[in-house]
């Protein structure tokens, strides 16, 4: 019996080790390598990006990119645990992030590569033909829970938002709820493409998505006031880069200081006009 | 000879830590889920975890009470068993003792199929199907319901418990049947009155196995729940469930932050729950297995 105690203390001492080793590790493998660039942030922008990657590569095929989503805050994270390259964000860092990418010896840098308007989306029976910022507000904070209080019939109001890690959520929370919290009765949906699904199928939802997912889908885009005098206006190329439309915003690429090698030529390729070019194409707004 | 002897030593002992490694596995995963969780305990302290709201991203204040995470699974595997549990059984009865042996044949492998499909199929499946079905069926605003959840759980818990059900069904000794049958009961008299009250150990254990997946199923839920985190026992509303919010709060965090350690609570008490069913279908399984263990 002893014997085995001996035994089990052993294997677990040597198993300890493995993992302690592969912690160690892990930390000194992010340096960047010569020949790959890794992308990661903003499911808004993953589209964007894989395009413009495959473009590059075509370009410079000596250069390997990946790119993956799972939301501006994962992108943000594993730029400040230097676990990526680039991070790709639809949302300003905020100072918290930054002090903490700081205390880890990262320095943030923050590039512009195009625009975004946030569309709010409602199913095509539904007889709202405008809202304003106020009442989005009062919609994602719970105080209206009924479509009678938009004008709408009476039917009670579906709010579908994305999950906490995506940047359109904390956005959305900003500019639109000015920093209130969602009401917990607010869907957290895992993908803007749930959210055009439920809003398809479900009469009386309502949600947000960025402009590119409108595209195709049969939902209803429903233009947007900044206050109740205001005139509606529809989310679009021009409304968005004369900032009439009141939720738009920029899209981000950060860096851990001032890109160079890779990265430098990554991001001037998306600056370029054969990059703007393909920000056009995907459905999201050019810097010009 | 004593060249043997150590032959024979060694192999045991490789035996014996290939047989231990999974006490191993499990103790390293709580050592490195309490590693990660203390923190909290510190800053902002444990208390926090023990109140009705989950409002992890905030501008004001954030909050991770864990109780609206704590219903929504309960909620949604109490549905799911609920469901799953006539089917289940029921099937394994059948399978096992009227069907007929190419029925069989036909059926076994669809069942291993249910139980192979991927989870976030399953999921999309709930998401365009399921859910507009329920709409409709209950008259409801919105499809995304802890009972939509249910209901895929459900088609993950079945053939668990259905191919196990059947195992044990079928391991009860014929001498039991004919007995009931000499004494002149009825087919449906002997399965119900003497076949499955002989394998109750064993249903009950298919039965747990079956909420131990449910309990722990991630993606499909996520698709289809809303994931509201509010606290209520209304199977019509949305709920966010403890897998749920870890898996879409997880890729988001900051290594060391209190949010992250929050979310390492939620796995600590999301394993204590496995445990919690493990060790009753252990309970249950050593009162009544004595009929079946020769």
């Amino acid at each position: 019996m002893r014997n085995v105690t001996v035994k089990l203390t052993l294997l677990l001492l040597v198993l300890l080790s493995f993992a302690a080793a592969g912690c160690s590790k892990k930390s000194k493998d992010n340096t960047q390598n010569n020949k790959s660039i890794t992308i990661k942030g903003s499911d808004t922008m993953v589209h964007l990006m894989s395009t413009l990657a495959e473009a590059f590569m075509k370009k410079s095929p000596d250069i390997k990119v990946s790119v993956t989503g799972g939301g501006s805050g994962t992108g943000i994270a594993a730029l400040i645990n230097g676990t990526t390259d680039i991070c790709s964000s639809s949302r300003d860092m905020q100072q918290k992030e930054i002090d903490e990418a700081k205390g880890k010896n990262v320095n943030p840098t923050e590039k512009t590569i195009a625009y975004d308007g946030i569309a709010i989306v409602i199913n095509p029976d539904n007889p709202v033909k405008e809202v304003t910022l106020e009442q989005l507000k009062k919609i994602y904070t719970g105080a209206y829970t009924n479509w009678k209080e938009l004008g709408g019939p009476d039917q009670p109001i579906t709010a579908l938002s994305r999950e906490s890690n995506s940047g359109t959520y904390v956005f959305f929370q900003e500019h639109v709820l000015n920093k209130e919290n969602y009401a917990p009765t607010v869907k957290l949906m895992p993908a803007s493409s749930s959210i055009v699904q439920s809003v398809t199928s479900d009469k009386w939802s309502i949600g947000y998505v960025g402009l590119g997912y409108t595209k195709d889908a049969k939902v209803k885009v429903v233009p947007v006031k900044k206050d109740a005098a205001g005139s509606p206006v529809m989310p679009s190329h021009e409304t968005v880069l004369n900032k009439t439309y009141p939720i738009a915003r920029a899209l981000y690429l950060y860096f851990n200081g001032e890109p160079a090698d890779n990265n430098k030529a990554f991001l001037e390729y998306a600056l370029s006009p054969e990059g703007q070019k393909i920000v056009e194409d995907t459905g999201y707004i050019t810097l010009k | 000879m004593n060249k043997q002897k150590l032959k024979a030593k060694i192999i045991k002992y490789f035996l014996q830590s290939c047989g231990s490694l999974s006490i191993i596995i499990v103790l390293l995963i709580f050592l490195f889920l309490f590693k990660e969780a203390i923190p909290f305990i510190g800053n902002p302290g444990i208390g926090e975890l023990f109140h009705s709201v989950w409002n992890p991203v905030s501008f004001q204040k954030e909050e991770f009470g864990i109780y609206p995470l704590i219903t929504g699974s309960v909620l949604v595997t109490l549905l799911a068993t609920i469901i799953a549990i006539p089917f289940g059984i029921i099937g394994a009865v059948y399978i096992s003792e009227i069907a007929a042996p190419k029925e069989r044949e036909l059926l076994k492998p669809f069942i291993e199929i249910l139980a192979g499909i991927p989870s976030v199929v399953l999921g999309f499946f709930g998401l365009i199907v399921v859910a507009p079905f329920i709409k409709d069926l209950f008259g409801l605003n919105t499809g995304l319901t802890a009972l939509t959840g249910a209901v895929l759980l459900a088609f993950m818990a079945i053939p668990t418990i259905m191919s196990i059900s059947e195992d044990a069904i079928k391991s009860v000794p014929s001498a039991y049947k004919e007995a009931s049958l000499a004494l002149g009961a009825s087919r449906l008299e002997t399965i119900w009155k003497v076949v499955v009250p002989a394998a109750l150990s064993g249903i009950v254990a298919s039965v747990m196995l079956g909420m131990g997946r449910v309990v722990g199923e991630t993606m499909a839920v996520m698709m289809v729940t809303g994931n509201s985190p509010v606290i209520g026992f209304n199977p019509f509303t949305s709920v966010r469930t403890m897998t749920a919010t870890i898996a879409a709060e997880m890729g988001e965090v900051t290594i060391g932050s209190a949010h992250y350690s929050a979310l390492f609570w939620v796995g600590i008490i999301l394993m204590l729950m496995t445990f919690g069913l493990n060790l009753i279908s252990y309970r249950v399984l050593k009162k009544y297995g004595i009929s079946e263990k020769q």
